[in-house]
């Protein structure tokens, strides 16, 4: 419970709503790369508590910026939901498989699977 | 149609497992598997983590992880920065935008290898004391 309350909170969690958003507008992703850190850093939060509040903070970001990337007709709205509805059951399923398996062969290969994909992205 | 919900089941199950989000998945599956200009990808990456944030946020509320006070006010103060974040991307050709996603996903690559490195701990022996210590390294998952 990072207790340093009062002065200076604010201003840090202007900065971290600003440069998340900079971040996920620029990228299409979530912020929580940014967020997370910073948090943890800045505030003093445990990494528990610094991916959850990220969470509910990427809900309002999120929404934002693909309003905005709507508003310049970026948005496929029937693909977004057909990717987003069935990856709620994948984090479901994935933060239950956390519990019950060893991650760090998971997280190599998929630093791999990332790899691949910015090649690809860079051959294009 | 296969493709987008495979894209997100895969994308969900690795962003559970590492804590990695979905957009960093959607938007080069949305590239390269769907076709979609790296412009449309990221717009529709963008869609698709709304209902993911939102039930995670919830199911992290439950177990009191989540400081609503902050989190709304890193949420609503987004606003200027996304609006800027939207706009350069918007500015940029999608040659440009790719090659920054590319850097980015490369980025997060070397983060996750390091971090499955140091996980391992005794491999490293960087990490001293309290790391090498715990036979099992989740155990410092526990409270």
């Amino acid at each position: 419970m990072a207790a340093e309350g009062g002065s200076g909170r604010a201003p840090k969690l202007i900065a971290i709503g600003t440069a998340a958003g900079l971040f996920s507008g620029l990228f299409g992703v979530g912020g929580g790369t940014v967020i997370v850190p910073l948090l943890v850093f800045w505030l003093g939060y445990g990494e528990r508590e610094a991916t959850g509040t990220s969470l509910a903070a990427i809900v309002c970001i999120a929404g934002f910026a693909a309003a905005v990337q709507g508003a310049y007709g970026n948005v496929h709205v029937v693909d977004g939901l057909l990717v987003g509805v069935p990856a709620v059951g994948g984090v479901l399923l994935g933060t239950w498989l956390q519990q019950r398996m060893h991650v760090r062969v998971i997280a190599l290969l998929f630093a791999a699977v990332l790899v691949a994909s910015a090649v690809e992205l860079l051959a294009q | 149609m296969i493709w987008l919900v495979a894209i997100g089941v895969a994308a969900g199950v690795l962003g559970g497992l590492l804590g990695v989000g979905g957009g960093v998945l959607f938007v080069p599956g949305l590239v390269i598997v769907v076709g979609l200009t790296q412009h449309q990808a990221e717009g529709t990456s963008l869609l698709a983590i709304v209902p993911v944030a939102l039930v995670g946020a919830l199911s992290q509320d439950r177990y009191g992880n989540v400081r609503r006070g902050d989190a709304l006010l890193v949420g609503v103060l987004s606003i200027a920065g996304v609006a800027g974040g939207v706009a350069l991307a918007n500015a940029l050709s999608g040659a440009a935008l790719r090659v920054a996603f590319a850097a980015l996903i490369l980025l997060i690559a070397a983060q996750l290898v390091r971090r499955a490195l140091r996980e391992d701990g005794r491999g490293e022996g960087r990490e001293t004391g309290r790391e090498s210590k715990s036979a099992d390294p989740q155990r410092r998952e526990q409270p």
